[in-house]
């Protein structure tokens, strides 16, 4: 196959050449940094090089008010290089670290197995005081050395459920990200766990030459191919911790949830779950132990029933439902309907008032009949096609409250409740059903559930008149001031709806027959609703939500005391106190105070 | 009968050398990502054991090759071409994302990245276009497609992110070089690297200060006819666009982390902490290997997995390490034995297909080679390619393996050819 062209075997020379010349500057290279450069080598033999992991300190957590919630402390964990321990005198090493040989051999086995030699933890979380007599004479026993590492500690005793704890990473941690390594702390749940990325910071890198003494002699290099460690994020919490401290005060003994927000922002400013721990126990080498006595115990204190717990809202969800109607254009503030107390049909009432009652005397005195005739008129309305067409203008505006979905903010693990869909009925009554099938729904009972933080979420909403900001825990981070927000929600109800709710609302508490009038705050607007949920299994829920100052609210609360029968018993004074609380800053209805505390559960 | 006759006829001495560089790669990698609780090298779960079975079934497949037809590649180079133009457009359809570039493909348990068939693809296209009786390379048409064949796969995959991979195909101009592109453009070339490398390293302003500075000697010194003064004008101004576009591709066609690569090249930057990490360490590992190393799976850095990527792009650190300058100094001999005896047989053919095939694949070898090595050293900016026949990864090995084996059939057919 003969080309008419001209040959160019000859540029084979030039390619070759060039082949040549790259691999000898590739050669001249490798001899610099290979035989001619010494600072790449380790000095010597006996010498060998020890992988230093210099760990962060991981970020603190304060409260709103700059007080501090979470910070570290030193503890040491004693580290093993398998390859490197010769000829150590077990029996002594034992007596120095406090252990028996079992121990020391099951833990070198674990180590060998992991790897030969890398480092990896002999004893964990040895206290300041052992390891400073161990420091002493840890020279004797090659291939043993200290890490610092630090460990959560607690100022105040609170808000445990909010925080979280760190613990070992587990093994599908690790896989799913490679930044962890065996031994290593991560967030297991609440704060923790949601930011971990922010407050963990990154891990450096410290090389030291060792000589055959064990003893650390000189940094490799100078130190140049350390890396340092970069500090976690500081973050600051909308928690307000006085107000935390005195939720978990009067909590205590009794079985229930306290949420309190700030309506403007969506702050979480308390969220007490009774019972609760001490977020100390869970530190440190006790937190194994510690953590399944508290799994197993019967109370579930491991549980935060303020996001997980789901109730039935009783009456509180009356505003809701009044909110609703006065939007659908049936009823107005106007509109009154008939109460026969007692024996009113085919819902009773519980409380004995005059007849017939409008919306606000309605609120006030918690009228079942009233709010079932609303839900009656609006769901029958010709301003609907049909009752399906009604019911579902009720499922959109119920769920624009953020009601029977997760809350989407850093606040993990937070449980949906529920709010039945029109198709929930249609299979259960096979198409067949209109609102008296599902009265219940008028008055907060049957399938509707709703966890505690949700229901303080409504306060918030209807306290804010018609938005509210996803809640959340966070307020910033480390130094700047900047408020971290959350999406903001518009509910589809006009503004002066809510404000004629509101006025009911504040009834409940100012008015002369207010079902929670014994709670009222002077010198404080306070607007709020009761709710008594029905429990198949014990004695009734008290329930309360509310708001203060009612014109421009500064705090939206829910409480839930469960097995404790009316909302306007319990409920209602423990909301209250919390709101002079966070008002004012301190009581001054001691005689409340002392009855919420003297609570006795009668199960 | 025939496949004895095509066995006997094969190039020993280029098998050997490949067999010679799988064998250290299954070495290295068994060093290199060696787990105490699996010693065994033929064990499938670890990566060692992988790679033994992907090195199988590369020898598997290189045997099917010399068995086929020797014509059947160069028939068919359009529609390996094809197939690797048509599995980098599906990287954007069904890519999955690794390391910061999307550019692989999983088929079932099978993940294989498309632009290493591309680099075998191209091979073979650009040598079966340039063998056709009716091209030449000093006519407009026959350079247009030939440049054309190089820069619509480099394309694809550079909109993959994967620049690295990208860069290899410029290579091939060192084959058009071969049959007869005119060498001023290689020196062009050189000059346009070196004001490149400069860009980045100087201000903008100093570069066209400097280009002033020699033009205006060159102004000085040469006879001045108004053809001249315009010619050397024209080359400042080209220069200029050339300074400034580099300036702009650099600050707002790269993305961050290859900005940082640059400048830690250049000295620029000093980052021991983020991508100076791996380089830093590789370096420390290479440079302790010292004149002899330190011993097979002896090597602590290397076992200490301080050395990122380890087993794939950064294998070479596990050979300087281990084995010191002197294993260094085979290998890049071994490397080098390849590529010379690559070009001396594809000088031999009587197929113009076969002959620009064989430095098609040859200049990818020394591509790869280079720039791998010389990243693991400092020498060039970290540039994710695979050391060819070491770095584990079965999509690479294959490939690789395969380019061989085409060559080998390719060169023991030679005299059937007229």
């Amino acid at each position: 196959m003969i080309k008419n062209k001209i040959n160019y075997s000859q540029r084979k020379y030039v390619i070759g050449s060039i082949f040549i010349l790259v691999a000898v500057i590739l050669l001249i290279k490798l001899f610099i940094i290979q035989i001619m450069d010494d600072s790449y080598k380790q000095s010597s033999d006996t010498n060998t090089l020890r992988y230093i992991t210099q760990y962060p300190s991981r970020g603190k957590i304060y409260d709103r008010n700059g007080k501090l919630l979470v910070y570290n402390d030193a503890v040491y964990d004693l580290m093993i290089v398998p390859s490197q321990v010769k000829d150590i005198d077990t029996a002594s090493f034992c007596r120095l670290l406090n252990i028996d040989n079992a121990t020391y051999n099951k833990n070198f086995k674990k180590a060998r197995h992991y790897s030969r030699i890398a480092p990896s933890i002999f004893i964990s979380q040895i206290t300041k005081e052992e390891h400073g007599h161990i420091a002493e004479v840890l020279y004797r026993y090659p291939g043993f050395y200290f890490q610092t590492r630090s460990i959560r500690q607690y100022p105040m005793p609170i808000a445990a459920h909010t925080l979280g704890s760190i613990g070992e990473v587990t093994k599908t941690e690790m896989e799913r990200d490679q930044y962890y390594k065996l031994g290593d702390y991560i967030g297991k749940s609440g704060i923790e766990k949601y930011y971990e990325k922010e407050l963990r910071g990154s891990k450096g890198m410290k090389i030291m030459v060792v000589d055959v003494h064990n003893r650390e002699k000189e940094r490799f290099m100078n130190g140049e191919c350390d890396t340092m460690p970069v500090p976690g994020e500081d973050i600051v919490l909308g928690l307000d911790a006085d107000l935390q401290v005195y939720g978990e005060y009067l909590m205590a003994g009794k079985t229930g949830s306290i949420v309190a927000i700030e309506p403007a922002t969506g702050e979480i400013l308390a969220m007490v779950s009774s019972p609760s721990y001490d977020p100390n126990e869970l530190v440190g080498r006790k937190r194994g132990t510690r953590y399944a006595e508290l799994l197993n115990d019967p109370d579930k204190p491991l549980i935060n029933r303020a996001i997980s717990g789901t109730y039935p809202p009783g009456s509180t969800f009356k505003m809701i439902n009044g909110l609703i109607s006065l939007e659908s254009g049936v009823i107005n503030v106007n509109t009154a309907y008939p109460c026969n107390g007692p024996n009113s049909t085919p819902i009773s009432c519980t409380h004995y008032h005059h007849s017939p009652v409008k919306l606000y005397d309605a609120i006030e005195n918690s009228c079942n009949p009233y709010f079932w005739q609303a839900f009656h008129d609006m769901m029958s309305s010709s301003r609907f096609e049909n009752q399906k067409a009604a019911y579902e203008f009720w499922y959109k505006n119920v769920t624009s409250f953020g009601l029977g979905r997760a809350v989407d903010s850093d606040i993990p693990f937070t449980v949906a409740g529920n709010i039945p869909a029109k198709e929930l009925y249609d299979k259960l009554y096979k198409g067949v059903w209109n609102a008296l099938t599902v009265r219940s729904l008028s008055i907060g009972q049957g399938e509707i559930l709703v966890t505690p933080l949700q229901l303080a979420n409504v306060a918030a909403a209807i306290g804010n008149e018609g938005f509210f900001y996803e809640p959340h825990y966070i307020r910033g981070f480390g130094n700047n001031n900047d408020t971290v927000f959350f999406e903001k929600h518009i509910i589809d109800i006009k503004q002066q709806h809510f404000k004629d709710v509101k006025i009911g609302m504040q009834n409940v508490l100012e008015g002369e027959h207010g079902t929670a009038r014994w709670s009222h705050i002077n010198g404080i607007t306070f607007g709020g609703k009761t709710g008594t949920a029905e429990n198949p299994h014990g004695l009734d829920h008290s329930i309360f939500m509310g708001f203060a100052p009612v014109e421009n609210p500064q705090i939206a609360i829910a409480v839930i005391v469960e097995n404790a029968g009316f909302g306007s018993t319990w409920a209602a004074p423990i909301a209250s106190l919390m709101v002079e609380k966070y008002l004012k800053g301190e009581i001054s209805r001691k005689n409340v105070e002392s009855r919420v505390l003297t609570f006795d559960i009668e199960k | 009968m025939r496949s004895k006759n095509i066995i006997g006829k094969i190039d020993i001495w280029l098998l050997i050398i490949y067999l010679a560089l799988v064998t250290v790669g299954i070495l290295s990698i068994y060093a290199a990502a060696f787990n105490e609780a699996h010693p065994s090298i033929i064990d499938a779960s670890q990566n060692y054991g992988k790679q033994l079975i992907f090195m199988g079934v590369s020898l598997f497949i290189g045997f099917i090759i010399l068995l086929i037809d020797a014509k059947f590649f160069n028939a068919l180079a359009y529609v390996f071409y094809g197939l690797s133009i048509v599995f980098l457009l599906m990287v954007f359809v069904v890519g999955s994302k690794i390391s910061g570039s999307t550019s692989w493909i999983h088929l079932g348990p099978l993940s294989f990245q498309p632009s290493e068939f591309a680099k075998f693809g191209t091979a073979l296209a650009l040598a079966h276009y340039l063998g056709k009786l009716d091209t030449d390379l000093t006519k407009f048409k026959t350079k247009v497609i030939a440049y054309g064949i190089i820069i619509l796969p480099m394309l694809l995959i550079l909109a993959q992110g994967d620049a690295g991979s990208a860069s290899v195909f410029i290579i091939f101009l060192l084959v058009i070089y071969r049959e007869g592109m005119g060498g001023k453009i290689l020196i062009i070339g050189l000059v346009a690297a070196t004001i490149f490398v400069l860009s980045l390293c100087v201000s903008k302003w100093y570069m066209m200060t400097g280009l002033g500075v020699i033009y205006a000697f060159f102004l000085l010194i040469i006879d001045r006819t108004k053809k001249n003064v315009w010619l050397l004008t024209g080359i400042l101004i080209v220069a200029c666009a050339f300074v400034f576009s580099v300036d702009f591709a650099f600050h707002h066609v790269l993305k961050p982390h290859q900005q940082t690569r640059i400048n830690i090249i250049l000295g620029k930057e000093k980052d021991t902490k983020g991508v100076g990490y791996n380089l830093n360490q590789s370096m420390i590992a290479i440079g302790s290997g010292g004149f002899s190393g330190k011993g097979y799976l002896n090597g602590t850095m290397t076992k200490y997995n301080f050395v990122p990527e380890q087993h794939t792009d950064f294998i070479f650190c596990t050979v300087g390490e281990e084995s010191g300058f002197v294993g260094c100094f085979f290998l890049i001999a071994l490397y080098l034995a390849l590529m010379l005896r690559i070009i001396h047989l594809a000088e031999r053919q009587r197929s113009t297909f076969s002959r620009i095939y064989g430095y098609g694949i040859a200049c990818i070898f020394f591509f790869h080679f280079a720039i791998n090595i010389g990243m693991t050293i400092g020498l060039v900016p970290v540039i994710g390619i695979p050391l060819p026949f070491l770095s584990y990864g079965g999509s690479s090995l294959l490939m690789f393996s395969m380019m061989i084996f085409v060559f080998l059939k390719q060169d023991a057919n030679r005299m059937n050819i007229l």
